[in-house]
């Protein structure tokens, strides 16, 4: 049985597709076979932040309407073959997507995969429900700004209230934040909610901090998850956010300015 | 010192601001999140039939639903004009 992460946020823009891209090549890079699915209909872009938008054939409404077979809609990433990327449809029909077809589609994806991610669209109408809806584990992405720990916080509310898991009585939705965008630097000057803030707002377990970084905007151009690019902030902070996913225990790192940081670590703190 | 005094003063930490404000937001978000959507009507329809009896004003019924656990309480309060 795979296990179906949402990544979500309520708010657009705050980096759910980076985080999607990001985490889905950081644990086929692990070993563990995994498929990305892409839900925002109408407004595909996984493929291109995984930069595989030209060998687009089939889509996931293309699977569900049985137009095509999971395996000819499935791309495989040419640079893990862990990997395997199923891109949104481009149709304007809002009732593309149904609870069964999504169903039907992951049930499939689960006997063959260790891991699904999907990838939800901004908003809280279909897309966004349905990616959540068959979800084991959330991945909440927050900028700390206050119309995305709000969102964010919405959400929360519909992952445990309109999820499978909570409709069926089951162990409810295991859900941990991401904090992108973080600015160590504004938060020291009072500019910024510091990771405390938010946490202490949604009370939610952190899984990791992404900084501010220019290499995100480096590798969506490119058409690279951020995660490949080892030596930038963003990507290290990824790999330990999939690290601590697979149960490591690994510090957490980018809280602090980087000068701060160094003086911690050599103080031992 | 008083020059740093200056450019501190003229910062304000909109941080703690921004924290304060999302704090009573969401806590008052969520208290309402759980309510079962027909309270509102609920409270209407009540407030029409008590009047019938009573002259209450329209503020005099409160309908309440607290979530514990797997314990739902409603919880009606109604107050009676004074002097009948």
């Amino acid at each position: 049985m795979a296990r179906i992460i949402v990544v979500t946020s309520g708010k657009g823009g705050v980096g759910k597709t980076t985080t999607s891209a990001a985490i889905a090549m950081g644990l086929a890079k692990r070993g563990h076979k995994t498929a990305v699915i892409d839900f925002d209909v109408g407004l595909r872009n996984l493929d291109l932040i995984m930069g595989c938008e030209r060998r687009v054939v089939y889509d996931l409404v293309n699977v569900i309407n049985n137009e095509a077979t999971l395996n000819q809609a499935l791309i495989k990433d040419k640079r893990c073959d862990q990997l395997f990327i199923l891109p949104a449809s481009q149709t304007r029909d809002k009732d593309a997507l149904t609870t069964e077809g999504v169903g039907k589609v992951l049930e499939e994806l689960s006997k063959d995969f260790k891991y699904i991610v999907c990838d939800s669209p901004a908003g809280i109408e279909r897309g966004a429900t349905l990616a959540m809806y068959f979800a084991d584990d959330a991945f909440v992405v927050t900028n700390p700004e206050v119309s995305s720990v709000r969102d964010s916080d919405r959400m929360l509310g519909i992952l445990s209230s309109k999820s499978r898991r909570a409709e069926k009585g089951e162990e409810p939705i295991k859900e941990y934040l991401l904090l992108s965008r973080y600015s160590p630097d504004r938060v020291k000057l009072g500019e910024m909610l510091s990771v405390e803030d938010v946490q202490e707002i949604l009370s939610l377990h952190l899984l990791g901090v992404i900084p501010e970084s220019k290499s995100v905007l480096n590798a969506s151009n490119s058409g690279t998850p951020v995660i490949l690019d080892e030596q930038s902030d963003a990507g290290q902070a990824y790999t330990d956010i999939v690290a601590r996913y697979l149960g490591e225990n690994k510090p957490h790192r980018f809280i602090d300015e980087e000068k701060k940081g160094l003086f911690s670590k050599l103080f031992g703190r | 010192m008083s020059l740093l005094d200056y450019f501190r003063s003229s910062k304000p930490n909109t941080a703690s601001l921004a924290k304060e404000r999302l704090q009573i937001l969401v806590a008052h978000e969520r208290s309402s999140r759980n309510k079962p959507s027909y309270l509102p009507k609920l409270q209407q329809e009540l407030l029409e039939v008590i009047r019938k009896y009573v002259n209450v004003e329209q503020d005099a019924i409160t309908v309440n639903f607290e979530q514990d656990g797997n314990q739902e309480t409603l919880e009606l309060n109604i107050v009676l004009p004074e002097g009948r």
